[in-house]
């Protein structure tokens, strides 16, 4: 069977033939930090993961009070390959996160939010706080224990923050405590808000990525750099990694499947040394060492307003670092970031052990 | 609004001088006014005997702020009579204004009965509370005894205290559930106190070893039973042979009911054996155990039956049901655990359990109408419930089996998939290599 025609009649009307030749010409620098290109792909990838299987979830998930437990139940111990779907979906979320925080600080570190980057470091940010909000809100979703307590502990903190705390709380929780009401919209944010904004964002920052290219870090001279086509051979080099992820995957989900743990009490008493996940770990470890008052005000208060203002501060990296010449400032930035990858993976540590 | 001639006088020099002695004035008359009216409630009882040195005759006066009568407003004139208003002792004891003094033990209940037979009374102060304790005492060893002239028995001083009575659900109450055996060991724990009543004097110390103590003093669990509720209070009596599986079936109701249908209900009967107390004991009662039942060398079943009777073959049978039903279900307890150690999703079976759990208890209070059967109809379906939960497990277990063994071929076959793209990436650049260089 001829598919010429049928390519020539979708070229006239797709112009894919010019698409063909804008990938065709896009290249990828070579260089001794190329590595870190690969973490955006990998990023995309887990998502991709987590829609599907997100969507297979769907097929059984009942977001209430009285049955989500006992759905995400059946899921585990009754669905053909239902274990499978679920643990590969929480799996891939935490790796996500992971692939994310790799990917936002090789970025930063390599600089490559320089002009005219800025908005796709913009849409990044934007897009690590959406993949928070992801397992914030889907951590939920079993109504299970730890989840009902964890959400319990994260809303309040939020609620501490001055005159919009409170507000914040009511909304989140759908009412002042952790019900039935806050499972449904968290199921709503879950699979409509966010996945709704995550695609615009992620359209727009791909879409930019592919406008200005990879980004050369400024301490290689751009022209000396080797290129490599991106299709075919950078993209088969992502698909290996995105293939060795399905195995690593499939390895956690079958030695390690995510547990289901008890179904959520109110009246319950909140389990011993309750923990959130590893990504909050290092917030809530530095709230739990900070005293009940710095001067005259609440010690909890401050770390939130502090952790708000740094999450603030991330929008604005490519307007106050905008030049490779500055190299005072460039030493500064390098300094902050050791800084604060340090201090999160010691405060992670921290609150992992004790 | 003011009129000019208001507003002249607040101007006036001698007017704003006037205004702050006007105040101190009424304050001064207002205080005085309220000193005179506390005055005509003073108690020269507890201003006296407050004050004096012999503490038996001021402990009264200090005791009795905590005092639940004080609290509700009566004074010592209200059980003691006398004039609390008088300033000297002759006119505040004087026997015309009703003055009794401190009644003689013999007097005690009916010195309290007085206000607390008096239903009509009572109500005043709260209506559901019973006034029929007096009367209730005289029914007991207690009120027997006093009313034979004995005055060492224990009036409603002896556990109530005096003075200082506060109310039962006070918890510093000499009556409060957690300290009633004390109270009540204050006499009864006394071997010389006791000698003279021909009673032993051991029971606080065995009680103090039973379950019925460690659920009420470990676990404060108020609802356990302490000496009141097996005694009664103010009808304390020892219950009688026949009554004693009353008391116990007050709680122990399905154990008590199996009892009196179970053979050993007329055997019990025929030799005065108290039916609970047997093989319970009374005050020691402790934690009952698989143990007591069967035909072992601990079993308190073969301390009557004999190899190869009736009673010994139902014993050794029942204790066999139980104790196959407790081996089955370690069994599947094991197998779940370790499936759930594994990572396998096991809630559901584990819950499936409580259905053996609940047979198991089930069975063990069984045992008390003797019958193999009645045992058998609960265990052979908690055997069941078990067996059906060991399954899960090694469901659980195989399906972890088939999953390592799917992730080994699924690892093979991404494994080999990536190695082919890989090399498929080397044959593209090895070319494109080629034919740059070419």
């Amino acid at each position: 069977m001829r598919i010429e025609p049928l390519t020539a009649w979708l070229d006239e009307r797709l112009s894919i033939s010019t698409l063909a030749a804008m990938v065709q010409k896009k290249e990828v620098p070579l260089h001794r930090h190329s590595i870190w290109y690969y973490f955006g792909g990998m990023t995309l990838f887990l998502f991709v993961v987590q829609v599907v299987t997100g969507i297979l979830l769907l097929l059984y998930y009942r977001p209430s009070a009285e049955n989500a437990f006992e759905s995400v139940q059946f899921i585990m111990t009754e669905v053909k390959f239902g274990w499978l779907i679920r643990s590969i979906h929480s799996w891939s979320a935490n790796l996500m996160i992971a692939t994310l925080f790799i990917h936002m600080f090789s970025v930063f570190f390599l600089r490559a939010y320089y002009p005219p980057r800025e908005i796709t470091w913009i849409s990044g940010v934007l897009l690590l706080f959406i993949v928070i909000c992801f397992g914030f809100s889907g951590y939920l979703l079993p109504w299970n224990k730890l989840a009902f307590f964890a959400t319990k502990v994260g809303t309040e903190i939020a609620g501490v923050v001055p005159v919009v705390g409170r507000p914040i709380l009511r909304f989140l929780r759908g009412g002042d405590d952790v019900t039935g009401a806050t499972l449904t919209r968290f199921f709503g944010f879950h699979v409509a808000v966010l996945p709704a904004t995550a695609t615009v964002l992620i359209g727009i920052h791909v879409l930019l990525v592919q406008l200005h290219g990879m980004s050369v870090p400024p301490s290689l001279a751009e022209k000396s750099v080797k290129k490599m086509k991106f299709v075919p051979n950078f993209l088969l080099r992502d698909l290996i990694g995105w293939i060795l992820a399905i195995g690593v995957l499939a390895a956690l989900a079958a030695l390690f499947p995510w547990e289901l743990g008890e179904k959520a009490d109110a009246f319950a008493p909140a389990p011993a040394g309750i923990k959130p996940e590893w990504y909050f770990l290092f917030m809530f470890q530095t709230l739990k060492w900070l005293p009940a008052k710095i001067w005259r005000f609440d010690g909890e208060v401050i770390g939130i307003l502090a952790f708000n203002f740094i999450a603030l501060l991330l929008f604005v990296v490519p307007f106050v670092d905008r030049s490779p010449q500055n190299k005072r400032r460039r030493l500064v930035f390098n300094l902050i970031g050791i800084v604060a990858l340090l201090f999160i993976v010691v405060m992670t540590v921290v609150g992992y052990v004790t | 609004m003011r009129t000019d001639r208001q507003l002249s006088a607040t101007r006036d020099p001698a007017t704003i001088v006037r205004r702050p002695a006007c105040v101190v004035l009424w304050t001064a008359i207002i205080l005085l006014a309220f000193t005179l009216a506390s005055g005509q409630k003073k108690s020269s009882c507890i201003e006296c005997h407050s004050k004096l040195e012999d503490t038996r005759l001021s402990a009264p006066a200090k005791l009795f702020d905590n005092d639940i009568h004080h609290a509700r407003g009566l004074s010592c004139n209200d059980c003691h009579g006398g004039d609390p208003s008088a300033d000297t002792k002759e006119a505040a004891k004087d026997p015309r204004k009703g003055y009794l003094g401190k009644p003689k033990t013999l007097d005690i209940p009916a010195y309290c009965g007085k206000c607390h037979s008096d239903a009509n009374l009572m109500k005043r102060f709260n209506p559901s509370l019973r006034v029929d304790q007096e009367r209730e005492y005289y029914t007991s060893v207690h009120g027997k005894l006093l009313k034979s002239g004995e005055t060492r028995v224990a009036t409603c001083i002896s556990c109530h205290s005096v003075h200082g009575i506060r109310a039962i659900t006070d918890p510093l109450s000499s009556v409060y559930p957690s300290n009633v055996a004390e109270t009540c060991s204050k006499c009864h724990a006394s071997a010389d106190y006791m000698r003279g009543f021909g009673i032993p004097s051991d029971q606080f110390d065995k009680y103090k070893t039973s379950v019925h103590a460690k659920a009420l003093y470990e676990k404060q669990d108020l609802s356990a039973p302490t000496c009141n509720d097996c005694h009664g209070n103010h009808g304390a009596t020892p219950p009688g042979i026949a009554s004693v599986a009353n008391v116990c079936g007050q709680c122990h109701a399905r154990q008590a009911e199996l009892f009196q249908t179970s053979p050993h209900k007329a055997a019990f009967d025929q030799r005065q054996l108290g039916e609970c107390i047997t093989c319970h004991s009374n005050h020691a009662i402790a934690k009952p155990g698989d143990q007591m039942i069967g035909t072992d060398d601990g079993a308190l079943c073969i301390k009557c039956h004999t190899s190869g009777d009736k009673g010994f073959v139902a014993a050794g049978s029942m204790r066999s049901r139980i104790d196959e039903l407790i081996a089955s279900m370690g069994k599947s307890t094991d197998i779940l655990n370790q499936a759930e150690r594994a990572g396998m999703e096991v809630s559901r079976p584990k819950f499936e359990m409580k259905e053996a759990t609940d047979a198991l208890t089930h069975a063990r209070v069984l045992i008390h109408s003797s019958s193999p059967a009645e045992v058998d109809k609960v265990a052979d379906p908690g055997l069941a419930a078990s067996a059906k939960g060991y399954q899960a497990g090694l469901d659980a277990l195989a399906e972890r089996r088939f999953r390592r063994e799917g992730l080994a071929v699924s690892l093979v076959f991404i494994l080999f998939l990536a190695t082919l793209v890989y090399l498929k990436v080397r044959d593209i650049e090895r070319r494109q290599n080629e034919s740059g260089s070419a």
